[in-house]
């Protein structure tokens, strides 16, 4: 652990996204706790009002300004990041425990398991992954769990293919055979003795996966099939919002920009991750 | 009665360059107690027949044709996985040969061993902790309490290969096979482990099957030693007369091939002279045939049957030849 933030400390660019993320992620947890505005509530006198730094902690001050119905636009920020990180973290997690276990099955076992689940992948990456997740969402209606399960749908494959990679190698190394030799049954080899070994992969797939994944769903939303309205989502302020781009460039720039430090931070801190897990990166330092 | 009985085992493998012939009717037994050590060069079958036996070869490629191998009343090969799971681990322990990747990396060394314990035996708990405590001490680990919260990267190699027969030893096996076991350990360690292995023998009269490729380990070890070669048994035998009076063309070759300890005469090296065969396309009599400057026409032909030789009881050979004689004969015309 004392290894893990030293190494973090001397790398400029992850250290920059672990910050960037931990910020992120504080805000959204600790949003009830922080007096905002309530993010629903408009106020149709103060309509797509600018960013204003005046009188800050008054009740009334809009910092990033307000939308087209008078909602305060740090407020609905700070709110839809709740509900993006926590659609984006279940999606990642359900693809990566579907996607690992299936990598491992193919992986270990081969034969017909490894071409039924291969040819799976391939025939599910040769459908462009949004308009897999359009149909899915328009056929089962616009809601929070069908929005993780499209997501998860498309994140699972890449798991797959990388793990099964990996469990190709693994499972002709000797500790493997020494497992057999003491009367492991497959099921405990794969899951006792592979398992560990795929973690870090998984683990790094996962926080490019999250990075991905965020922006899949702020498109989902900003296609109106995303969570539905009052609930604040951050590609639904885009979409919003652009309708007033000439005249609230506000109302725009700034769910954009959030976005964009959310995905750059995960995937500054991700690339990090990989290189603190790769041993012929760490060594070379 | 014998511990292990092996009774004509064939095994092939199916490649694409055509069937491999690795292991054809081999048949062979040892008794409890006994420490046999099978010598042999890559591809002579003497790793394959064993992983065949446990059930631990991959099929496909491989095949086990025919063959029995009857261990304490049970034939394996008519096992069910489940059955063989429970003797494998339990009743066989194994060592594999490169201590370096036969540990998972990823998990602790007590963690590895605790398996084994909760697999085949009912220790729990405190019972089970002080067992793992003692067998890292009995195969002469330091510290064995801190040790086992530790992963394979912190410990060098000779531990690690003290660790995998710790766990190979670890539910008090009635067999214990090592596969080339000291093969990839430096000397000085190789004879700590050496060392090792016949203490245990000692204190737990353990049956042990050693493989390795190295006649200087099998002359320590060993009681009976066999030489195989292209899948089958060349010669086997006591030590002491396989050593002394081989009988066997592959034998001989093999021990002259080694330097002579604090040898005063400077002999050249004698050189098995030809390759390994292709047992995809094995020779039709005995193996060793080709490259056997004593073979005789009939050698070509025919595959030989082991057969009695010596003083010594046990000492048997395959070969059509007699080598002594011929040995003589060669000594009669270079004077």
């Amino acid at each position: 652990m004392k290894h893990f933030f030293k190494d973090l400390t001397s790398s400029k660019a992850g250290l920059f996204g672990a910050v960037l993320l931990v910020i992120i992620v504080a805000l959204a947890l600790l949003a009830p706790m922080l007096h905002l505005p309530d993010p629903t509530r408009g106020d149709l006198r103060a309509r797509l009002a600018g960013p204003t730094w005046d009188g800050l902690f008054s009740p009334g001050a809009h910092p990033l300004g307000t939308d087209e119905v008078g909602r305060d636009i740090l407020s609905r920020l700070i709110f839809g990041s709740r509900m993006t990180l926590m659609v984006a973290c279940t999606a990642v997690v359900l693809g990566g425990i579907v996607g690992t276990i299936l990598g491992i099955l193919a992986g270990y076992k081969g034969g017909f398991v490894d071409k039924l689940l291969m040819r799976l992948v391939d025939i599910q990456l040769a459908i462009p992954l949004m308009l897999l997740a359009l149909l899915i969402v328009a056929a089962l209606g616009p809601s929070i769990q069908n929005v993780v399960l499209v997501l998860a749908l498309t994140s699972w494959i890449r798991y797959a293919r990388i793990i099964r990679a990996q469990v190709l190698s693994l499972r002709e190394r000797e500790f493997v055979q020494s497992a057999h030799a003491i009367g492991a049954s497959t099921l405990r080899i794969m899951f006792l003795h592979i398992l560990p070994n795929v973690m870090t992969p998984a683990l790094v797939v996962g926080t490019l996966e999250l990075a991905r994944i965020i922006i899949m769903d702020a498109a989902l939303s900003f296609l109106g099939l995303g969570v539905q309205p009052p609930t604040p989502s951050w590609g639904r302020m885009l979409a919003d919002g652009r309708v007033y781009l000439s005249s609230a460039w506000w109302a725009v720039t700034f769910p954009g920009l959030a976005i964009v430090l959310t995905v750059l931070s995960v995937n500054l801190f991700g690339d990090w991750l990989r290189d603190y897990f790769d041993p012929k990166t760490r060594s070379a330092k | 009665m014998a511990l292990l009985e092996i009774k004509n085992l064939t095994i092939e493998f199916d490649t694409p360059g055509g069937v491999v012939h690795a292991v054809n009717d081999l048949s062979y037994s040892i008794e409890a107690g006994e420490t046999l050590g099978i010598v042999g060069e890559s591809g002579s079958g003497k790793s394959v027949h064993i992983l065949g036996m446990l059930g631990l070869l991959p099929c496909p490629p491989g095949r086990i044709v025919s063959g029995e191998a009857w261990f304490d009343g049970n034939n394996l090969m008519a096992l069910s996985d489940r059955e063989l799971r429970e003797i494998r681990g339990g009743q066989i322990g194994m060592v594999f040969q490169d201590p370096m990747s036969s540990l998972n990396p990823v998990l602790t060394v007590g963690r590895q061993l605790k398996e084994v314990l909760q697999r085949h035996t009912t220790l729990k708990g405190d019972a089970l902790k002080a067992r793992m405590v003692e067998l890292l001490d009995i195969v002469g680990i330091p510290h064995p309490e801190a040790r086992l919260s530790q992963y394979p990267h912190e410990f060098s190699g000779g531990m690690r290969q003290r660790v995998m027969i710790a766990i190979g030893m670890s539910c008090n096996p009635r067999l214990l096979i090592a596969d080339e076991a000291t093969t990839a350990l430096d000397v000085t360690v190789q004879a700590q482990i050496l060392d090792l292995v016949r203490k245990l023998k000692e204190d737990f009269g353990t049956t042990v099957i050693w493989i390795t490729h190295d006649m200087g380990v099998v002359a320590e070890l060993a009681d009976t030693i066999q030489v195989m070669y292209g899948g089958r048994i060349m010669e086997r035998g006591p030590v002491r007369p396989v050593f002394h009076d081989p009988r066997s063309a592959y034998t001989w070759g093999l021990l002259n091939s080694l330097p002579d300890e604090g040898a005063r005469t400077q002999r050249r090296l004698y050189q098995i002279p030809g390759s390994p065969p292709d047992m995809a396309n094995p020779p039709a009599g005995d193996p060793f045939a080709p490259r056997n400057p004593f073979a005789t026409e009939r050698c070509h032909r025919e595959v030989p049957v082991l057969r009695d030789v010596g003083d010594v009881p046990g000492h048997k050979v395959a070969a059509w030849y007699d080598l002594p004689a011929l040995l003589a004969a060669e000594k009669e015309k270079t004077r």
